[in-house]
């Protein structure tokens, strides 16, 4: 008898066969996707922030902004991988933290898993967030804080306000449990940083000149490099939090682009029709606007409701800058609240609308029947920022306790802080 | 001796420097300024926060040349700098009390 095709493949169907991953057996693939992932969001941090930051502000602190985003970048990983992951991934207590049992990473080795990729790899890749997520926070306070304060403060920070709120979305604490969504981050990484750099903001003060002298942005190349530099590593960020490579991943992955993509769009078209003319700058800010709004939505919602949200995160993010800083009056001067923690909310109340339980069967919104989720999301985004909030004023004051002081003295500020805290300068201009 | 000292829009350098070689001038020194006269300033908008740019870039245009040629010299500039609008910039006349050559030690006019 000819052996036909169906006979050999007819076997295979009496084979175990399960179409959810085995659970604690290691994926080459998604390791592989992960471990590239972390280093897609690595990237953002020393080089699409530090850029898209640096350019923004004025020359004589282009290097300081460098300097502090680096930094938190150094201290986040050091701190990660000696108590920041247990704080954050470790078992879980009470629904708040994940404690001390792994401490110096202890009781992780290079066998242990955390689904189907290495436990290292998964670590790492939190390990990311956690610093961008602090660096995130000096966008609102640029042009006047010391260097040994933000060191101080950013360990803090990481250790005692981010590591706890990771926890209760991601970690196994109370607020997953709740049925919050949030696929990537837009509480845990934006509304949070958002609302610290705004708080350190109004604390720290307004910068001297604000509202009356001109402060130029030193280099809108950098910035335009920084956006494209943070919306390339955004893909490791968005479609990495899948942890796998997998049919979700990919539908991150898309939704990611078309939301930064038509985010910066509407953000263009917004500027033109009020000051007649579109900007390199308002191109870039709209990148991140829909970048961040659809953070927590990235692995929930389909292709239409990214074109939403990133629309949406456009034009609200546009009024942020403008009008609402404007009119209120705080000095939050790289837009940290006004992109990230606006763009922010808006995406995470995006996520509780749209959610998709097609795309992904974990995330069911109100236009999918689900009004409850909407709710879900309100309180962890109020929970965030309420902690938030609270945590980094106390942060605040010990620091200021710990280095006499947060502000550097007025000539230095007037001096430049590339020249007076760094003694550099940013480029050699005859 | 005279300066002659012109600042000019700095699109218009190339003209003028080809008028000043067929005259035969074949040298000057430029320097990128920023000033503003009756030709105000322009604004710049960064996140909806609106600048006013009072200074604007210009290019200053330095020749010494013998008091003689010095009419000739501003007249050729006038021409080739013009551009009818606004902004096209001022010529200055000074006296200069010595050049020298700093290779050779020439003075005078044969150090222009």
């Amino acid at each position: 008898m000819r052996v036909k095709p169906w006979m050999i493949a007819a076997p295979l169907l009496f084979t175990p066969f399960s179409l959810a991953r085995a659970a604690d057996a290691l994926d080459t693939g998604d390791t592989a996707w992960m471990i590239v992932s972390t280093a897609l969001v690595m990237m953002m941090t020393p080089a699409g922030l530090a850029l898209f930051y640096g350019g923004m502000s004025r020359y004589k602190n282009l290097l300081n902004t460098i300097a502090m985003t680096i930094v938190a970048y150094c201290l986040g990983s050091v701190i990660w991988v000696l108590w920041g992951y247990s704080i954050a991934f470790g078992p879980d207590h009470g629904g708040i933290v994940g404690g001390l049992t792994h401490l110096f990473m202890n009781g992780i080795g290079v066998d242990s898993l955390q689904g189907s990729i290495p436990t290292y790899v998964f670590a790492l890749f939190q390990m990311t967030f956690a610093c961008i997520t602090v660096a995130l926070v000096l966008g609102s306070i640029v042009d006047r804080m010391k260097f040994s304060s933000w060191i101080v403060f950013a360990v803090l920070w990481i250790t005692l306000i981010y590591c706890p709120i990771a926890h209760w979305v991601w970690g196994g604490g109370w607020m997953g449990s709740m049925g919050a969504l949030d696929f990537a981050g837009g509480t845990v990484v934006h509304i949070n940083a958002g609302v610290a750099g705004l708080v350190l903001a109004l604390v720290l003060g307004k910068r001297i000149g604000y509202g009356k002298e001109s402060m130029f942005p030193s280099s809108i190349t950098l910035t335009a490099l920084g956006a494209a530099l943070l919306w390339f590593g955004w893909f490791g960020f968005n479609a990495g939090s899948q942890l796998a490579a997998d049919g979700i991943a990919a539908s991150a992955f898309m939704v990611t682009n078309t939301s930064a993509a038509i985010g910066a769009l509407a953000w263009m078209f917004a500027e033109w029709t009020v000051s007649k003319k579109p900007t390199v700058l308002g191109m870039a800010s709209g990148i991140v606007a829909g970048l961040v709004a659809i953070t927590p939505a990235a692995g929930f919602v389909n292709m239409p409701a990214s074109l939403v949200i990133g629309a949406g995160a456009g034009l609200l993010g546009y009024v942020g800058v403008t009008v609402l800083k404007r009119k209120l009056g705080y000095d939050d001067s790289l837009d940290a609240f006004g992109v990230h923690g606006v763009c922010g909310i808006w995406g995470a109340l995006a996520t509780g609308l749209f959610a998709n339980p097609a795309v992904n069967e974990a995330g069911r919104g109100l236009f999918y029947g689900n009004p409850k989720q909407l709710w879900i999301q309100i309180i962890s985004i109020v929970a965030t920022a309420v902690f938030t909030a609270v945590g980094t004023i106390i942060l605040i004051y010990i620091t200021r306790l710990i280095t006499g002081g947060l502000r550097v003295a007025t000539e230095s500020e007037i001096e430049g802080l590339d020249s007076a805290l760094h003694g550099e300068r940013g480029f050699e201009i005859i | 001796m005279k300066k002659i000292e012109a600042i000019i829009k700095p699109f218009k350098l190339d003209d003028v420097k080809e008028a000043l070689n067929e005259i035969g001038i074949q040298g000057m020194t430029i320097s990128e300024v920023k000033g503003y006269g009756r030709q105000k300033g322009h604004k710049e908008i960064y996140r909806g926060a609106e600048y006013i740019v009072d200074f604007i870039p210009k290019v200053k245009i330095e020749i010494v040349v013998e008091a003689e040629r010095a009419e000739k010299v501003v007249e050729k500039i006038r021409e080739a700098a013009s551009t009818g609008k606004i902004g096209d910039g001022k010529i200055f006349v000074s006296p200069i009390e010595e050049a020298l050559r700093v290779r050779t030690g020439e003075t005078g006019k044969d150090a222009i």
